[in-house]
C-alpha cells in the first residue's frame, strides 16, 4: 500500500474533527473521500498533506512514518477548491513552480510545462496572467501545477465545487480520464457523489469524523451501510424488501426506483410535479404514503400506474 | 511562514519586543523613575497649572480632530466613490501634508499668522491629519457595498437620510479608528505647537521639552510624561477595539466595486473636497513663495546662503552639510525600521493566525512609540545609552535609532494589511510544491508585499527626514539634520537666517513631495491604511 492511515484522530480543543480513521490508497489508485460538509474530510486531507498534525495515529507512505516529514518534503501535490494560483506569476510560472523548487533545469522545465498545459487542454496559455483566466481554466492550471513535479500522491480538495454545474460535469470526466492516463495515485475530497463516483476506483464515505464505509463505487451505491449513508446517496424512502419483491429486511428507494409504466403493478395519484434538467420527477401517493417517481409529463391529480426499476433500489444495512 | 507553532511565533515575537524594550521602554522608564526619585510628582500632577495644560492639550487635539474629520470625509468620498479626472492628484495632494516635517508646516503657517495663536495650531494639526481620515475612511468606504445604500433609497429614504442611517454606521469603525489616531498625533504634536504657540500656548509635549531642556525640572517633566503616557495608552486601546471591529466587518464584504461619476447633490461633496485640497496646498505654495521673496524683491538669496553657516555663524556646519547628514541619517533609520517593522508584521500575522492573544500585546506595543513624547525618548536615550558598550550617547547611530522608533509603527501599519490579505492556502500550495518555509516567504510573501514594502520605505524615509522631537534632542551640534537647522535659524534674528530657513523648508518639501509621488505610483490598490 502506498498511503496508509492508521487510526488517525484530529482534535481541535474539545471538538474531534477526525475520529480514528484507518484507510489506505494503493499505488495508482484513485480514492474519493465522500461526505457532507463538516464531516472532517478536508481536515483528514490536510493532515495527510502535513498541514495539520494528527492528535494520534500514523500517516505512512510505503510503510515509512511521515510524522517527521514537513509539508514541502512529502512530495504530495495539493489542489484547492479555488485554485489558489500565485497571482504574481503567469500560467507557465505557476506550473513551473514545483519544478523550480526541485531544481529542475530550465530547458526540461519549459518542456514539462508545455506538455502539462497540453494535458489539461490549455495549449497556448503559457504567457497568460492567471488573473485573466476563467474559473475552469484556473482550476486546470492548478491541476497542471500540482501534477508538474510528478507527486507520488495527488490530493484534491473539492477540486470542482467552485465551478458551475455544466463545467463541473465536463471537467469531472476530463479529470477522471487524466488521472487514469497518468496512472496517478490520488485522494479526492468531495461532497458531490456524482464527482466521487465519476473519479474514484474506491469511495470512502465519511460521517461525523468517521469513515463508515469503503468500497468500489458500484458496491457503495447499491448497498449503503446504513440509512444515513443511503440518504446521503439519494435514497428518499425506506421500505421493507417485499415492497419491491426482494427478500430483504429494508431497502432504500431513489426517485428512479418507481417509474410511470402502463403495465406497472402499482397504482398511485400524482401530487406534485418537479422539472429536472433531463427528466420529470413526480411525487405520487401510493396506499396513503408519498413516493418519488420518474415519468413522462402528467398532470397533478392524474391516476398513474407504476413499475419498479431495481437499479433505483439500494440494499441498506 | 517560518515557525509553525504558537510557541515558535511567541519566541519570534521576543525580538521586536527586545528592540522596543532596549530603545524605547528602557529610556522612557529611566526618565520616569528619575523624575519619581526626585519627588514632587504628586504635587505636580495635582497643581492647577498642570490641569490647565492638560485641558489645553486635549482641547486643541479634540478641535483639530474635529476639523480633520470634517475636512477628510468629503475627500474620502471622492477617493472611494467617484470616477473623476485628477483622482491621483487628489490622493497625492492629501498625502503630502501628512509627511511634511512639522517644523516646515509650522513655518508655512507662520507665513499667514506671523504671531501664531490657537487657530493656526488647530488648523496646522488638522492640516497634517486630513490624510489619515481620508485614507482610512476612504479605504473602508470603497469596500462598502453600495447596494445597502440603494436598498435604503428604494425603501423611501432620502439621500441624506440614507447616508445617516446606512452609510455612516458602516463607516463608523473607520471614522472612530482614524479619529483616535488623529487625536493621538495632535495631542503629542511638538514642532507645530513649538513654532506657532511660542511661550503663550503650551501643550504637555512642549512643556516636557521646556522643563527638561530649559528649566532642568526633571521631576516635573517626568510627571507630565507619565500623565501623557497613560492618556496615550487609553486612546490606543480604544483605537485597537475600533480596529478589531473594522477587521471583522471588512472580511464580510466583497472586493472593490466600480466607482461612478458623481451625480446631483454629490457634486457639492466633490466641491467641498476640492476646497479642502486647495486649502491643503495653500501653505505649501505660501512657503515656496516666501522662500523666494525678500525685502528687495524676488531672489534666490536664501538658497545660495544654504552653502554658508548663516548670519554670523548661527550654525556649526553649512546648510548643505546638514542636508547631506539628514539624507544619510534618514537612510539608516529607514533601514532599521524596515527590518524591525517587516519582521514584526510577519510575526504579528503568524501570531494572529495561530490564535495567540499575544498578538494584541505586540500590536499595541508597536504603536506605543507613536504616542509617547519623542522628547522624552530623546532625553531617555541620553541618560541610558551610556550603559551600552562604547558609550552610545556619542554614537552616530543614536539619531537613526531614535528616528527608526518613530518610523517602525508606520512600516508595520503599511505592510501588515497586505501581508494579512495573502491567503494562507497560497503559502500552503507553495509548500506542497516543495518550497521550504523560507522559500515560501521569498516566493510568495515577498513578491506580493514587495510594492507595499517599497512604499513603506519611501514613506518611512520621508518621516525620518522630517523627524524633529527626538532629533532636536539628540543631534550633536556638529551633525544636525535639516529640521534642527531650520529651527535654529528661526530662533535667531537676521533676515538672512530666516531666508535660509524658508529655503531649507522648501528644499525639504521638494524631497518629501518627490517621495510621496513615487509612493503613489507604487500604491497597491486597496492596501495599507494610509
Amino acid at each position: 500500500m502506498a498511503l496508509e492511515l492508521d487510526s488517525i484522530t484530529v482534535r481541535y480543543g474539545r471538538t474531534e474533527a477526525v475520529s480514528d480513521v484507518s484507510l489506505s490508497v494503493a499505488d495508482g489508485e484513485v480514492v474519493a473521500l465522500l461526505g457532507p460538509s463538516g464531516c472532517g474530510k478536508s481536515t483528514l486531507l490536510r493532515t495527510i498533506a502535513g498541514l495539520e498534525k494528527p492528535t494520534s495515529g500514523v500517516v505512512s507512505w510505503d510503510s515509512a512514518d511521515l510524522a517527521g516529514v514537513p509539508v514541502h518534503r512529502r512530495e504530495f501535490g495539493l489542489v484547492f477548491q479555488d485554485g489558489q494560483l500565485f497571482p504574481h506569476r503567469t500560467v507557465a510560472g505557476n506550473v513551473a513552480f514545483g519544478l523550480r523548487m526541485r531544481g529542475v533545469d530550465r530547458e526540461e522545465r519549459d518542456k514539462r510545462v508545455l506538455s502539462l498545459l497540453e494535458l489539461v487542454g490549455l495549449e497556448g496559455y503559457a504567457g497568460r496572467r492567471v488573473t485573466q483566466l476563467s474559473g475552469g481554466e484556473q482550476q486546470r492550471v492548478a491541476l497542471a501545477r500540482a501534477l508538474a513535479p510528478s507527486p507520488r500522491l495527488l490530493l484534491l480538495d473539492e477540486p470542482l465545487s467552485a465551478l458551475d454545474r455544466v463545467l463541473r460535469e465536463q471537467l469531472a470526466v476530463d479529470l477522471a480520464r487524466l488521472l487514469r492516463e497518468a496512472a496517478t495515485t490520488a485522494l479526492v475530497v468531495t461532497h458531490d457523489h456524482d464527482e466521487a463516483f465519476t473519479l474514484a476506483d474506491r469511495v470512502a464515505i465519511m460521517s461525523r469524523g468517521r469513515v463508515v464505509q469503503v468500497g468500489p463505487p458500484a458496491e457503495v451505491w447499491s448497498a449503503p451501510v446504513d440509512v444515513e449513508t443511503a440518504k446521503f446517496l439519494g435514497c428518499t424512502r425506506f421500505v421493507p424488501g417485499s415492497f419491491v419483491g426482494l427478500d430483504l429486511e429494508r431497502v432504500g428507494l431513489r426517485a428512479t426506483a418507481l417509474r410511470v409504466d402502463p403495465d406497472g403493478l402499482m397504482e398511485g395519484t400524482v401530487l406534485e410535479r418537479v422539472h429536472r434538467r433531463d427528466h420529470v420527477r413526480l411525487l405520487v401517493e401510493i396506499g396513503g404514503a408519498e413516493y418519488e417517481a420518474v415519468g413522462p409529463m402528467t398532470e397533478v391529480g392524474d391516476r398513474v400506474r407504476l413499475a419498479i426499476d431495481l437499479d433505483g433500489v439500494a440494499r441498506v444495512g | 511562514m517560518f515557525p509553525t507553532s504558537r510557541t515558535g511565533w511567541s519566541v519570534a515575537a521576543v525580538l521586536p519586543l527586545a528592540f522596543l524594550g532596549l530603545f524605547f521602554a528602557w529610556p522612557v522608564l529611566a526618565i520616569v523613575s528619575l523624575g519619581l526619585r526626585e519627588g514632587g510628582v504628586l504635587r505636580e500632577v495635582f497643581a492647577g497649572e498642570t490641569w490647565e495644560l492638560v485641558g489645553f492639550t486635549l482641547g486643541q487635539a479634540a478641535a483639530s480632530t474635529v476639523v480633520a474629520v470634517v475636512a477628510g470625509l468629503p475627500v474620502a468620498f471622492v477617493l472611494a466613490r467617484c470616477r473623476v479626472r485628477g483622482l491621483g492628484f487628489v490622493r497625492a495632494a492629501v498625502m503630502v501634508p501628512f509627511v511634511l516635517p512639522t517644523v516646515v508646516v509650522g513655518l508655512a503657517f507662520r507665513t499667514f499668522w506671523p504671531d501664531g495663536g490657537v487657530l493656526p495650531i488647530v488648523l496646522a494639526n488638522a492640516f497634517f491629519n486630513v490624510a489619515v481620515v481620508a485614507r482610512t475612511v476612504g479605504g473602508l468606504w470603497a469596500h462598502t457595498d453600495r447596494r445597502a445604500e440603494d436598498a435604503a433609497r428604494a425603501l423611501g429614504a432620502s439621500r441624506p437620510r440614507a447616508f445617516v442611517s446606512v452609510v455612516l454606521p458602516a463607516l463608523a469603525p473607520a471614522i472612530g479608528s482614524a479619529a483616535a489616531v488623529v487625536f493621538l498625533f495632535c495631542a503629542t504634536s511638538f514642532g507645530v505647537v513649538l513654532v506657532l504657540g511660542g511661550s503663550r500656548y503650551r501643550t504637555l509635549e512642549t512643556e516636557i521639552y521646556l522643563r527638561t531642556v530649559e528649566l532642568f525640572d526633571l521631576s516635573g517633566a517626568a510627571a507630565l510624561s507619565l500623565l501623557q503616557f497613560f492618556a496615550v495608552l487609553a486612546v490606543l486601546v480604544l483605537g485597537a477595539l475600533a480596529r478589531r471591529r473594522r477587521e471583522t466587518a471588512l472580511s464580510l464584504r466583497g472586493r472593490e466595486e466600480l466607482a461612478r461619476r458623481p451625480s446631483g447633490g454629490e457634486w457639492y461633496v466633490v466641491g467641498a473636497a476640492v476646497a479642502v485640497v486647495v486649502a491643503l496646498l495653500t501653505p505649501v505654495v505660501g512657503l515656496v513663495t516666501r522662500s523666494l521673496s525678500t525685502r528687495d524683491g524676488w531672489s534666490f538669496a536664501g538658497y545660495v546662503a544654504l552653502t554658508t553657516r548663516g548670519d554670523r555663524g548661527t550654525l556649526a556646519v553649512t546648510g548643505l552639510d546638514a542636508a547631506m547628514n539628514s539624507l544619510r541619517t534618514a537612510f539608516d533609520a529607514t533601514l532599521v525600521a524596515l527590518v524591525v517593522g517587516v519582521f514584526s508584521a510577519v510575526v504579528l500575522v503568524g501570531l494572529r493566525r495561530s490564535g495567540s492573544r499575544f498578538a494584541e500585546v505586540l500590536d499595541t506595543a508597536l504603536m506605543l512609540p507613536l504616542g509617547v513624547s519623542a522628547v522624552t525618548v530623546g532625553f531617555g536615550y541620553l541618560i541610558t545609552m551610556d550603559a551600552l558598550p562604547g558609550d552610545f550617547r556619542t554614537s552616530p547611530y543614536l539619531v537613526p535609532l531614535a528616528q527608526a522608533l518613530v518610523v517602525t509603527p508606520l512600516v508595520v501599519r503599511m505592510v501588515l494589511p497586505v501581508l494579512r490579505a495573502v491567503d494562507e492556502r497560497l503559502r500552503q500550495a507553495a509548500a506542497t510544491l516543495g518550497a521550504s518555509p523560507l522559500r515560501v516567504w521569498r516566493e510568495v510573501d515577498l513578491p506580493l508585499v514587495g510594492r507595499s514594502l517599497v512604499a513603506a520605505a519611501g514613506f518611512g524615509y520621508v518621516v525620518a527626514l522630517g523627524e524633529f522631537g527626538a532629533t532636536s534632542f539628540l543631534a550633536r551640534p556638529d551633525a544636525p539634520t535639516l529640521p534642527v537647522v531650520i529651527a535654529r535659524l528661526m530662533s535667531r534674528p537676521g533676515e538672512l537666517n530666516s531666508q535660509m530657513a524658508y529655503a531649507a523648508c522648501a528644499l525639504l518639501m521638494v524631497v518629501t513631495v518627490g517621495c510621496v509621488l513615487l509612493i503613489e505610483r507604487l500604491r497597491v490598490p486597496s492596501s495599507g491604511e494610509f
